[in-house]
């Protein structure tokens, strides 16, 4: 099946994002990138380190024609700074030439310790990134209507995060992705929405993708695997599998059995008939 | 004179420009971007861009995240 995924101006042959921190070293990194099937990755806008300058750069380990680079804005706490680690990822990709210079992962984070996004500072910066020219694709917690007014405030895709960013805990709260993706794409069934961070395992995405998500996010879950290139094929086959479910249409769920095999003919004794 | 760059005090000889920084710390075939006192200055400008005492200047560039 190939079904792409439209964000913004940009088709997507994958919808899993994957992520490129936490691994022990940068082969280990390419390999579970490639392994994972993404044609997205995420990164993260630091200080060069003026000493030790031996270090290797991520930017050597990155094939710039094979993956799209979506700049984060990963430990900002206030919208200021969300805004200025943004323009500087631009700056950064504009010199790659790389698609992703429009794109920016937009986190604007409450405290260090929950990691949970600042659902004021977030729309204020979502707002400035949008009007300064940004596809802003948005961070936020699973509450639908900081989702819609995030939607409202221009955001190019709305990403809530399935539990806090790497718990592992999975979906924690399905009802509230589900509110959020008929509120999202009602009148507007293209909208991207992400399920961003929380994954734990492959059925964590799988879940996520038959709920109706339009892709997943995840980096912890394949990092800090015990075998992160295994579990990256893992998590392709599952956001395969769960983006197939869902345009298959589930079965409802019922609390009795219903047989598979034809009552007619049956040679035997039926109890209570 | 002291100049701040990337959070450390540095002392720099004569009046060199972004351009002369960045190479002055081997950047200059990488992809890296510039701040000069919070604002963002396009590669572009790195050249004409003189620094003068007491200039904060970042130098970042694409890491590892999520």
């Amino acid at each position: 099946m190939t079904e792409t995924l439209k964000v913004g101006s940009i088709e997507i042959a994958s919808r899993l994002i994957v992520g490129t921190g936490k691994y022990g070293n940068y082969d280990l990194m390419r390999s579970a990138l490639d392994a994972s099937g993404a044609q997205v990755i995420t990164v993260a806008v630091r200080r060069e380190r003026l000493v030790d300058e031996k270090g290797r750069s991520i930017l050597d380990f990155i094939d710039l024609d094979r993956y799209t680079v979506l700049p984060n804005t990963a430990g900002c706490f206030d919208a200021a700074d969300a805004i200025r680690v943004a323009r500087l990822g631009r700056e950064i990709l504009a010199q790659m030439n790389n698609p992703g210079r429009e794109w920016v992962k937009l986190e604007v984070l409450g405290d260090r310790q929950t990691l949970l996004p600042d659902p004021v500072g977030t729309i204020e910066a979502c707002r400035a990134l949008v009007k300064d020219g940004f596809k802003v694709l948005c961070y936020t917690s699973d509450d639908p209507i900081a989702a819609m007014r995030l939607k409202e405030a221009g955001a190019t895709s709305v990403m809530p995060a399935g539990s806090p960013i790497g718990s592992g805990r999975g979906i924690a709260n399905p009802s509230a992705i589900r509110i959020i993706l008929e509120r999202l794409k009602d009148g507007d069934p293209t909208y991207p929405v992400i399920v961003d961070a929380g994954v734990g395992t492959a059925s964590d995405v799988t879940i996520a993708m038959e709920l109706g998500s339009d892709g997943v996010l995840l980096n912890t879950g394949i990092a800090h695997a015990r075998d992160p290139i295994t579990m990256a094929t893992a998590m392709r086959h599952a956001c395969l599998a769960g983006r197939a479910a869902y345009l298959a249409g589930r079965i409802p769920k019922r609390l009795y059995a219903t047989a598979s095999s034809p009552w007619e003919g049956v040679i035997s004794h039926i109890p209570g008939e | 004179m002291q100049i701040v760059v990337n959070g450390e005090e540095i002392d720099i000889a004569g009046c060199p420009t972004l351009a002369d920084l960045v190479e002055h710390f081997g950047l200059g075939s990488r992809a890296v971007a510039v701040e000069l006192n919070e604002e963002l200055i396009p590669r572009e400008r790195h050249a004409e861009t003189r620094i003068r005492k007491g200039d904060r200047i970042e130098l970042v560039t694409l890491v590892g995240g999520g």
